[in-house]
């Protein structure tokens, strides 16, 4: 590690900590913040997040070597800890805190892409079947019915086995393609109801189409449950890729992800843990993390459902 | 005068609200007797804390954020309900004093029967086996005259009509003939002819059963054909207290004034003439006004009532005590003269 | 009555529900309820007309198919020239300037999630008026809120921290912003405390004079609509049984229901010595209407006898001006 990344570190130590403090300052006030921050993981969540999130743009920065720098080939190869190499070497003789820190730039965007294409085609789904009813809401909603049950990781490899090489553009697109089924079903729940509500007639009365109706007064309406969903579903998929990396049909090697370095280092668990463990971490934390904010969310947008 | 049952002397209960916007007083120093045999009306617009008084009488406040004051006073026939212990309080309830809600289906539990909830009342509190129960359950439905009792008591809340349901609730309130009976707003969610058919059955239970009702609405029509007694509560307190005679005829409090004038009715002449509407709106219960609290929407109020809020004074009519109004106009009558347009 | 040609004219309007289906979705439905059964009535511009009736009897679900908000099942409606049934879809949109609905609920009827100013300025964008000159949508904005008694400030309020009083009031505003002539107002004061129940009836009164407008006026207080309607039909299990001029249906209804409801209304008169007719039995269920005349199990009237069980009364002029659906309209109850 030297001088400049240790400073972007504590720059992007400092940086999660001031949003935090900030966000908590003017949102915190309010019914819904103090909701959120009535449970104690949810400012935790925040800062973790934030603080991945700052790292994984200020990569260049943060991180020592180029993700794919192969040090002294032999000398360096599967170096423990130390002053130099924070979190090790590994096989490849390649510093795994770089990796870690270029790693992280590409499980969260995969994660936070994925998701966003799940949740709106999920989202227009279920309004348009849940608002327009009949014939097309039960196609949709058969259509869901067998999305649901089929195996999302099998689906997956079938997709990517007719790939050559599968392009990471895709492979996020498949992920959000085959992660809108549950989505749409909330989203369709809560349109049913929004439905009836006078607001929507009275939008009809003075001459509001379709495609207006289920775009201004019903998505918006909707918002929270998809939020909170959205921030729940981007863990699934960062694990989702971690999973389908390890079965080295993720993110191509050199690029690394937190899911292939763990690959990389499962042979050598017993004698160079660090390689698998600290990506495994980060993992494990973001995960948890996202699943902290997403329940506080929750409770934050709906007061009915707040525990004591 | 008949015995007296219930003393509640400056009832408080506050609210303490999340917002930092500080406590909501919802019911603010009340005070009355309740007879046996007598019905007392509690009237009052949403926001002046009847039901909250009611809920307040049975402790049934939620504890966070509600709390009574200490120096709050609730007496049943000599007992002081508010430092009951809970074991003492749970024998009371249902049993001595009960209560009916407004929306009966929403108060009656979806899974049972209401043959088991009707029973219910009558296993806890008067230990009877399930047989017996159950036939005292099916006494009870004949008693508020629901039709085919023996094959009712198995239906289920959401087999029956609203009227029906509330019939049941009365039902379940009154299985172990309690010496008060408590009903907020019991026909606010039913078709005005099952509201006349509810009311007359409450009416003759009451003659049968002896018991004494507090029946809150906001309605002055149920008030006025069925009530013995009126207290007016606006912002917490009581403003108007009166026999129902007395109250219609001479309405001295401006609120129950601008009410009276304000309510549609059947009775009055044609051609039709512009309701009377009082100004502005109910203030919240975390910022009442400073004095007296109806004094920003109050056609004669002058510095006084700014200033100060003023007690519970004697109309001196009738019987000392029996006409109570809360307003400065008793001390200074000179001054009910139109000050603000109307 | 005048002789002016009416602004609404309502004939033979039905609206049936299907009480369920089999087959998840697939299959026929089980049952067929008239909510609305061959209802028609008509209101002269400028004028008044009181629906009532108890829950379940149809005049809800009248208000809404008059709009087109809910799809009849047959008749005819005309408004302001318009025939509405026939309209195509495009046609309808321009038409719909020309009627308006004001809701019961003020809590349900504004889109929480959007401002005063922004559920305001909605219908000027659908239907493109006020595009002018600049600024022009938000004076037609400030002069609603004036016109309905609202402080200008609140244009940029979300519905969560208004009362309930002025929510009805923005969704009367609402209401008003395409400059409609005929108004269906469903339930707009129940759901408001007793003294902003008159403000907003008062409020309604003073619109009605000042821009000459139609209305129909739903609801279950009669005390309520004798305030306002010049004209009161009343309903039973999706019929119309009575229609009359308001100051003659309250002084001698000639349906034993008309009567039965007027007399079961509370009055705030301890001495108010009245004859009430407590009605027995629930209102039965609207799928399972009782053969012939409707209200025949319930009714008190003392010459009920078997026509009653067999033939369904017609509704029929039994005074000037006054139609009633009872066999024995000629004779009504004390």
């Amino acid at each position: 590690m030297n001088a400049r990344a240790a400073f972007a570190l504590l720059g992007a130590v400092l940086l999660a900590l001031f949003v935090v403090g900030e966000v908590r300052r003017r949102a915190g006030p309010s019914a819904a913040g103090r909701r959120f921050f009535r449970h104690p993981p949810a400012a935790w969540g925040m800062f973790i997040l934030t603080f991945f999130v700052a790292v994984a743009l200020a990569a260049p920065w943060v991180a020592p070597y180029g993700p794919s720098i192969t040090l002294e080939i032999v000398a360096l190869k599967n170096q423990p800890p130390s002053l130099l190499h924070p979190l090790g070497t590994d096989l490849y003789s390649r510093d795994v805190w770089s990796r870690l820190v270029y790693g992280s730039r590409v499980s969260l965007s995969i994660g936070a892409l994925a998701m966003l294409v799940a949740v709106t085609v999920g989202a227009v789904v279920g309004a348009v079947a849940g608002y327009v009813r009949r014939w097309v809401d039960t196609a949709l909603m058969r259509l869901v019915d067998v999305g649901l049950a089929v195996p999302r990781i099998f689906l997956l490899l079938m997709a990517i086995a007719l790939w050559e090489h599968l392009p990471l553009a895709l492979l996020v697109l498949l992920i959000g393609l085959t992660g809108w089924f549950g989505t749409s079903r909330l989203v369709r729940a809560e349109v049913l109801t929004l439905r009836e509500r006078d607001f929507v007639a009275a939008a009809r009365a003075a001459g509001a189409g379709g495609p207006r109706i289920i775009f201004r007064h019903v998505l918006p309406n909707v918002a929270a449950p998809i939020i909170v969903s959205a921030a729940l579903g981007i863990g699934n998929v960062m694990l989702l890729e971690a999973g389908l990396s390890f079965l080295g049909l993720g993110v191509p090697p050199p690029m690394p992800s937190w899911g292939n370095m763990i690959a990389d280092g499962a042979a050598q668990l017993a004698t160079a843990p660090w390689t698998t463990v600290f990506p495994g971490v980060a993992i494990a934390l973001v995960v948890m993390a996202l699943n902290a904010v997403g329940d506080a969310l929750r409770d934050a947008f709906d007061p009915r459902r707040a525990t004591a | 005068m008949s015995e007296l049952l219930l003393r509640v002397r400056d009832l408080k209960t506050y609210f303490v609200t999340e917002q930092g916007g500080g406590t909501a007083r919802a019911v603010d120093g009340v005070s009355f007797d309740l007879h046996a045999g007598e019905t007392l009306g509690l009237v009052g617009e949403s926001g002046c804390g009847k039901t909250v008084t009611s809920l307040s009488l049975l402790r049934l406040v939620p504890e966070p954020p509600g709390h009574i004051l200490p120096g709050s006073f609730v007496e049943l026939e000599g007992r002081n309900l508010l430092v009951l212990a809970p074991k003492e309080l749970r024998a009371i309830r249902g049993n001595e004093m009960a209560m009916i809600f407004q929306e009966p289906m929403t108060s009656l539990n979806p899974v049972f029967t209401v043959g088991d909830q009707i029973a219910e009342a009558a296993i806890v509190h008067q230990r009877l086996g399930r047989r017996a129960a159950r036939a005292r359950a099916i006494e009870m439905l004949a008693l508020v005259g629901i039709p085919d009792p023996e094959t009712r008591v198995d239906s289920y809340p959401h087999q029956l009509s609203g009227g029906m349901r509330q019939r049941v609730m009365i039902a379940m309130a009154l299985v172990c003939h309690p010496k008060v009976l408590i009903a907020d707003e019991p026909t606010t969610a039913l078709d005005v002819t099952i509201q006349a058919q509810i009311l007359e059955l409450l009416a003759r239970l009451q003659t049968e059963l002896g018991m004494a009702v507090i029946l809150i609405t906001h309605d002055l029509g149920i008030v006025a054909g069925t009530v013995d007694r009126v207290l007016v509560m606006y912002a917490g307190e009581v403003v108007e207290t009166a026999a129902t005679p007395e109250l219609f005829a001479r309405p001295l409090h401006p609120y129950t004034e601008g009410l009276l004038a304000s309510v549609p009715r059947l009775d009055t002449p044609w051609p039709r003439r512009r309701l009377h509407s009082i100004p502005g709106q109910v203030p919240a219960a975390t910022a009442w006004p400073s004095g007296c609290r109806f004094h920003p929407r109050c056609p004669y109020a002058w510095d006084r009532c700014v200033a100060e809020d003023p007690p519970l004074l004697d109309a001196g009519t009738g019987d000392p005590g029996s006409h109570g109004v809360r307003c400065w106009l008793l001390a200074e009558p000179a001054r009910r003269t139109r000050q603000r347009p109307p | 009555m005048t002789t002016e040609f009416p602004l609404v004219l309502v004939h033979n309007l039905v609206k049936r529900f299907a009480a369920g289906r089999g087959l998840w979705g697939f299959g026929r439905s089980r049952g067929v309820v008239a909510a609305v059964d061959d209802v028609s009535f008509h209101i002269p511009p400028g004028q008044t007309l009181g629906l009532v009736g108890e829950s379940g009897c149809g005049k809800t679900t009248v208000g809404r198919t008059i709009l087109r908000l809910v799809e009849p099942d047959g008749g005819r409606v005309v408004v302001d020239g318009a025939d509405i049934f026939a309209l195509k879809a495009t046609e309808l949109r321009a038409v719909r300037r020309r009627m308006q609905i004001v809701f019961q609920d003020p809590y349900g009827s504004l889109n929480p999630r959007m401002s005063v100013r922004q559920t305001l300025v909605e219908p000027l964008v659908i239907h493109r008026l006020a595009n002018g000159a600049k600024g022009e949508r938000e004076r037609r904005i400030d002069a609603l809120l004036e016109e309905v008694g609202l402080d200008r400030r609140l244009a940029g309020s979300y519905p969560h921290e208004l009362s309930g009083g002025q929510r009805q009031r923005v969704g009367i505003a609402r209401a008003l912003s395409v400059e409609p002539k005929f108004l269906v107002l469903d339930e707009p004061v129940s759901a408001l405390d007793v003294s902003v129940q008159a403000q907003v009836l008062n409020l309604l009164s003073d619109l009605q004079e000042r821009r000459h407008l139609t209305y129909l006026f739903i609801a279950h207080d009669l005390a309520v609509v004798r305030q306002i309607a010049d004209e009161v039909a009343v309903m039973y299990l999706g019929k119309l049984v009575e229609r009359a001029p308001a100051a003659v249906l309250y002084r001698s209804p000639r349906h034993p229901y008309t009567a039965s409801l007027l007399s079961a209304v509370p009055v705030p008169d301890p001495n108010a010595q009245r004859q009430r007719i407590v009605l027995t039995g629930d209102v039965p269920s609207p799928a399972h209407p009782p053969p012939g005349c409707a209200f025949h199990p319930r009714c008190p009237h003392p010459k009920k006898d078997e026509r009653c069980r067999t033939v369904p009364p017609p509704l029929r002029e039994v005074a000037a001006g006054q139609l009633a659906a009872c066999h024995f309209a000629e004779e009504p109850m004390p």
